[in-house]
């Protein structure tokens, strides 16, 4: 059924969403209808985490939000993590540390890790297993998560400012 | 539409060559979120597809009305098997798979209607519209009685047999020991979903852009289902999400371009995960039984194997994959003596077909057990039975072969036993099994260790006329290569700019789209095959050009060509006289085109005997588990890994696929198994279908990439990307069963198999 | 649709729509909804409803929002208050899953492998529910009536759940065959009350609703030595047993009966010899 035209809040831009469904997840609005395809489709259930973006600044599925419902919301999606094209430091890290092979988990993964690095206290390394739980909603089927792991580590560096 | 072209052609920074971790020319466009891969595709204009699917195992169709959803608002097509205008079946070994069926169904899930609509609402409202009359029959689901029952098929229902016997027969060991195994179902659990866009071409033809392994197979299956000369479809690669032997079949590859030709408009389709279960082939389940004999040194004496693979409801590779399972039942080891029989066979179960390790995978499971047990009834230790045994260069395998090639087996397996154990014993309830459920205190926790080899064949076996086809194009200093290898994740894409760079010494090396339009076949991306092969059609193609640059640049110089070399961009007499930038030298394009093949293979004969491969890599693991034997859940702690690399092309790739391997074999052996029951998939969706998470997941710790350069590999490279998922599981399993002392049958292993062992 | 700022406007948007759609996390609503097997004429959200948000502390109660989100459960004093509703919602789905899903969602959906269930059956949870007719209050077991059925009338939303603040060590114990993302196979929660000098088990995933093991608990409650907080081996041995007898479970494609009862009687030894010691310190 159609919902009525709606404004949604995507990487700091307004976005209108004319010809809308109501059923329409976030999720499928971001990649068949605001050109944002970013964002992956790998389960749309919520099980694998491919389509992890921030709403308000909280890591979410954006298959299991109801994009009308994200009116009057913040939302940032992989497009909006490179500030004007430069490389974001979670971005840089991936592809240093060899953690990019079919790239699909990619995208929902850097969505996590970078809320990660935004939670987490300043000075240290963070602990293995809290970067474990904290992308343990993020299936890989490459990777084996070892340099993704390698991957943190390098981004908690450049975010920490101590490389460059 | 969206520009598929997904590398982005620029000059690196000290142009990394063979040997260096280079980084991928795609990682950037990956990592933004601009890469395009086939679900990501759009087109003006263009419409969804969907399929109509057979909610039936095994039925009779008695008539099929697409009335009802033809009347859908939305809808520009309803296509069923009386539309498909060339050949109604298609098939990797045998054209037995039909495009739609016609009269009958003969899996839960199998196509049998498409729909062509402008929303995804109406594809679900027309699908839901159609209405089939069908008349369910019982479905052949025990793969143990398939020989014996009423063909499912025209073709039968044995896909394949093979019977090896090698040596004496009637030999008899002092100690004999014997086993039987099982294997669940396995599933490739690729991420990215079946999807595609088809789009009419002006000439009654149809481009296809896919996520496949092999274009130009798909091609010619799609074009004698399309009745068109392969000329009219053009598939060019999208995007891949994965694909660990899923995609090596026709999808939906055939559904796509009818719909597009029917409807003159673009059509996408993209798969649900749930149906994505249904829509390509999964690992063949495996019932094995062994009997080892061996000497009271602990030399192996004879092995005695019957190995049943269920191929489910159409042959796919399974042929492939039972001479694989059979080759190698074995192991890595000296078999003087065997006797092994390998069937394949077809049931109303999932059809199955290639996953990484082909076969290799479910022997090593039984090979391994075995060799342990045999090492139990000898009283000795398994690492040294297994070390008495192993294979080296000269020896003969159980087919006969003698391998001419590199086979550092002891080696692999010593630095494997040898490396350190960095495993702890940690506090944190988060590491000890269970997890976050808090199920365990540490005094519930059983520690086990284990080891396991295995090994495979590398590439197309059996006589296969295997090949691949490169063009490289030299213009104003630029290299451009166009192969059709398709990048599934691999990071064939970074070894192509690699060799590039290595041959002609230029920075800036341009992937050109893998097409079918443009270049030959690259074969498929499989059995670890695309290094060698397709790798080497870069090397031959770039040593065409530089050969050909060189002599004309000699010629009008007036000297000898190998006075000059290629360097960082410039052609450079060795003398030292003179020196010219390639881009000049290049400002008129010089191109060639290479066909690369690999030293030919025979067939097997009657007994399972020939030269069938053209080279073996192996590799070796060592798992450490945790394990809560009351509630029978396990935390893998640590997997340590030899592997026989023959030469390191990218390391950091490498690591990548070793990794990577071992957790789908770690899959394997604790929770992945699609579970069927009466030809019905009861987890058809990751809620039930577990892959390990990276709470799941150990750290691999590489003990040590062996590099023995195999003579006839380009740069003396063997493929990388199957053993890590072969020793893996049978090294997790193995571990299990000293932690619990439990004779455990079933990979995986369920935590009911550990805590009601007794019961 | 109506995005309701206010429990008011949520009230008044159901009376006028009684079969809409509440949508506050959307964890459970929106699988069914992408899978087109969800039909609907109008949703209410209500994540922004700040009435139905964060809780509070009356007494010796809590008011729990049916908003509270699962990683909410884990933040600030309610682990310290709730420590076993905080280790039940660190084992739901994921980080991604936690940051959206409810306490009313959990509520709402029924499921016989809802998490925080067996902890709200252990501690006797009520559910507070309201409508633009008013409110009520129902106590968990009359709430949760079948396998995802529950006693919600049209019109009606979960406003929030009240349970007690109890003095006594608390266990959420929850069997997966992977350690995330994955639905309890058998779950267990054990809440010790020492003023009341009683020990309450809710169980999950083993019957078709969370159910408590009254005849655990009642010998239990005489086996354990309370002024020195311990009890014999031969006590956990029984309690595991009637623990176990509580327990209904079916066989489906995630474990079997055989194993969910022997699982269940597992985790409560478990859980109970963590609460109590062998004997006097």
């Amino acid at each position: 059924m159609s919902a009525g035209p709606y404004v949604l809040r995507v990487n700091g831009n307004d976005h209108e969403v004319p010809d809308a469904h109501l059923g329409e997840s976030l999720l499928w609005v971001l990649r068949e209808r605001l050109g944002l395809p970013g964002s992956k489709n790998a389960c749309e259930e919520g099980e694998c985490g491919s389509c992890s973006v921030q709403v308000d600044g909280e890591l979410v599925c954006s298959c299991l939000v109801l994009a009308a419902a994200a009116v009057g919301r913040e939302v940032t999606t992989i497009e909006g993590l490179a500030p004007d094209g430069e490389l974001a430091d979670v971005q840089r890290a991936f592809v240093e540390a060899g953690a990019v092979q079919c790239g699909f988990c990619t995208p929902g993964l850097l969505m996590a890790v970078d809320t990660l690095l935004d939670d987490l206290p300043d000075g240290g390394d963070p602990d293995d297993l809290i970067v474990r739980e904290a992308i343990s909603g993020n299936l890989c089927r490459c990777t084996g998560y070892g340099r993704i792991l390698e991957a943190v580590s390098i981004a908690a560096d450049l975010r920490r400012g101590n490389r460059t | 539409m969206t520009d598929v072209r997904t590398e982005e052609p620029r000059t690196v920074q000290g142009a990394p060559r063979i040997g260096e971790s280079a980084p991928r020319p795609d990682g950037i466009p990956k990592v933004n979120g601009s890469f395009a891969f086939s679900s990501d595709l759009w087109h003006d204009r263009m419409l969804w597809g969907g399929t109509l699917r057979s909610p039936h195992p095994s039925a009779r169709i008695r008539s099929i009305d697409i009335g009802p959803a033809v009347a859908v608002t939305g809808v520009h097509a309803v296509l069923t098997s009386a539309d498909v205008p060339g050949s109604p079946t298609y098939g990797l070994e045998h054209a037995d798979q039909p495009v739609l069926a016609s009269d009958v169904v003969r899996y839960e899930g199998e196509p049998v209607a498409i729909v062509a609509a402008d929303h995804p609402d109406a594809v679900r409202r027309a699908l839901d519209a159609i209405v089939v009359d069908y008349e369910v029959t019982t479905p052949l689901v025990d793969p143990g009685l398939a020989e014996s029952s009423d063909p499912i098929h025209p073709d039968g229902n044995l896909i394949r047999r093979i019977h090896l016997r090698h040596g004496n027969q009637e030999v008899v060991g002092d100690v004999v020991v014997e086993g039987t195994y099982e294997v669940g179902m396995q599933d490739q659990a690729f991420l990215g979903p079946e999807s595609g866009l088809a789009v009419p071409a002006e000439d009654g033809g149809v481009e296809l852009f896919i996520a496949t392994q092999w274009l130009h197979a798909d091609r010619d299956q799609v074009a004698a289902c399309l009745g068109l000369e392969p000329g009219l479809v053009r598939l060019t690669l999208a995007g891949v999400g994965g694909a660990f032997g899923a995609r090596e079949d026709l999808s939906l590859h055939a559904h796509l371009c009818l719909l597009a030709l029917h409807t003159h408009r673009p059509v996408k389709m993209v798969y649900s995960r749930e149906e994505s279960f249904h829509g390509h082939v999964h690992r063949h389940p495996a019932r094995m039984w062994y009997r080892h004999h061996a000497d009271r040194a602990g030399n192996l004496v004879r092995v005695e194997a019957r190995l049943l693979l269920d191929g489910g409801a159409y042959a796919s590779s399974s042929g492939a994959v039972i001479a694989n399972a059979t080759c190698f039942a074995a192991g890595p080891y000296r078999v003087p003596s065997a006797d092994i029989e390998g069937v394949v066979v077809r049931t109303n179960n999932p059809p199955c077909g290639a996953m990484r390790g082909f076969g290799s995978v479910q022997a090593c499971i039984g090979h391994e057990a075995q060799m342990d047990r045999l090492a139990a009834a000898l009283g000795m230790d398994p690492v040294e039975l297994r070390l008495r045994n192993v294979l080296a260069t000269g020896d003969r395998l159980p087919t006969g072969q003698v391998i001419t090639g590199t086979a550092p087996v002891a080696e692999v397996l010593r630095t494997c036993v040898d490396h350190p154990s960095a495993a702890s014993l940690s506090g944190d309830p988060m590491s000890l099994p269970g997890g976050a459920g808090r199920t365990a205190d540490p005094a519930h926790v059983r520690r086990g260790e284990a080891v396991a080899l295995g090994f495979k064949n590398l590439m197309f076996s059996e006589g296969f006329d295997d090949s691949s086809s490169a063009i490289c194009r030299l213009e104003g200093g630029v290299a451009t290569v166009t192969c059709a290898c398709a990048e599934v994740g691999q990071g064939f894409v970074t070894l192509a700019q690699q060799i590039t760079r290595e041959v002609l010494g230029v920075e800036e090396v341009v992937l050109a789209p893998a097409a079918t339009a443009t270049v030959g076949s690259a074969g498929s991306t499989s059995a670890s095959r695309q290094s060698w092969m397709s790798g080497g059609a870069v090397q031959a193609a770039c040593e065409e050009v530089r050969v050909r640059l060189l002599t004309s640049v000699a010629d009008d110089r007036g000297v000898d060509p190998d006075e000059l070399v290629l360097v960082e961009g410039r052609v450079v007499s060795l003398s030292g006289d003179f020196e010219a930038d390639l881009a000049s030298v290049t400002a008129e394009a010089i191109e060639a085109e290479v066909e690369f093949r690999h030293a030919p293979t025979s067939p097997l004969d009657e007994n399972g005997q020939g030269d069938a491969h053209v080279s073996f890599a192996f590799s070796a693991h060592r798992a450490i588990v945790d394990v809560d034997c009351d509630l029978g859940l396990v935390k893998v702690v640590e997997l340590t890994t030899s592997q026989d690399v023959g030469r390191l092309l990218n390391p950091l790739q490498a690591i990548g696929q070793i990794e990577g391997g071992a957790a789908q074999g770690v899959g394997l052996a604790v929770m992945e198994e699609v579970l069927v029951l009466d030809g019905r998939i009861r987890n058809a969706s990751f809620t039930d279908y577990l892959v390990p998470t990276a709470l799941d997941m150990p750290p691999v710790e590489i003990a040590a990439l062996i590099e023995q350069p195999e003579p006839g590999a380009p740069f003396g490279a063997k493929g990388i990307g199957e053993p890590p998922s072969i020793s893996s599981t049978a090294a997790v399993v193995a571990a299990i069963r000293a932690a619990t002392e439990l004779n455990l049958t079933h990979v995986p292993v369920r935590p009911t198999d550990i805590a009601l062992a007794g019961a | 649709m109506t995005i309701a700022r206010t429990l008011e406007d949520a009230c008044t948007a159901l009376a006028e729509h009684p079969d809409a759609l509440l949508l506050a996390g959307g964890t459970d609503l929106m699988v069914g909804i992408n899978r087109g097997q969800v039909g609907f004429d109008h949703v209410v959200v209500i994540d922004r409803v700040d009435e139905l948000r964060g809780w509070r502390r009356e007494g010796d109660e809590l008011v729990l929002g049916a908003g509270l989100t699962y990683s909410e459960m884990g933040r600030g004093e309610l682990p310290v208050l709730l420590p076993a509703l905080a280790q039940a919602a660190r084992t739901v789905g994921s980080p991604q899953i936690r940051n959206a899903g409810t306490l009313g969602g959990n509520l709402a959906t029924s499921s016989p492998a809802g998490d925080t269930l067996p902890v709200l059956a252990a501690l006797d949870a009520t559910v507070v529910l309201r409508s633009s007719h008013g409110t009520r209050q129902l106590a968990l077991d009359r709430f949760v009536t079948g396998v995802k059925q529950n006693a919600l009338e049209p019109e009606e939303l979960i406003e929030a759940v009240r349970v007690p603040v109890l003095d006594g060590p608390q266990e959420f114990l929850k069997v997966g065959t992977r350690n995330a993302m994955v639905i309890s196979v058998a779950s267990l929660a054990l809440v010790v009350d020492r003023a009341g000098r009683s020990v309450r088990v809710g169980l999950g995933s083993v019957a078709p609703v969370p159910v408590r093991a009254i005849e655990a608990e009642a010998f239990v409650d005489g086996a354990i030595d309370w002024d020195t907080g311990s009890l014999p081996d031969a006590a956990v041995d029984r309690f595991s047993g009637l623990v176990a007898e509580a327990a209904r479970p079916i066989d489906d494609q995630r474990g079997t009966a055989a194993y969910r009862s022997h699982a269940i009687g597992v985790l409560a030894r478990r859980a109970l010899r963590r609460a109590f010691s062998e004997s006097a310190p």
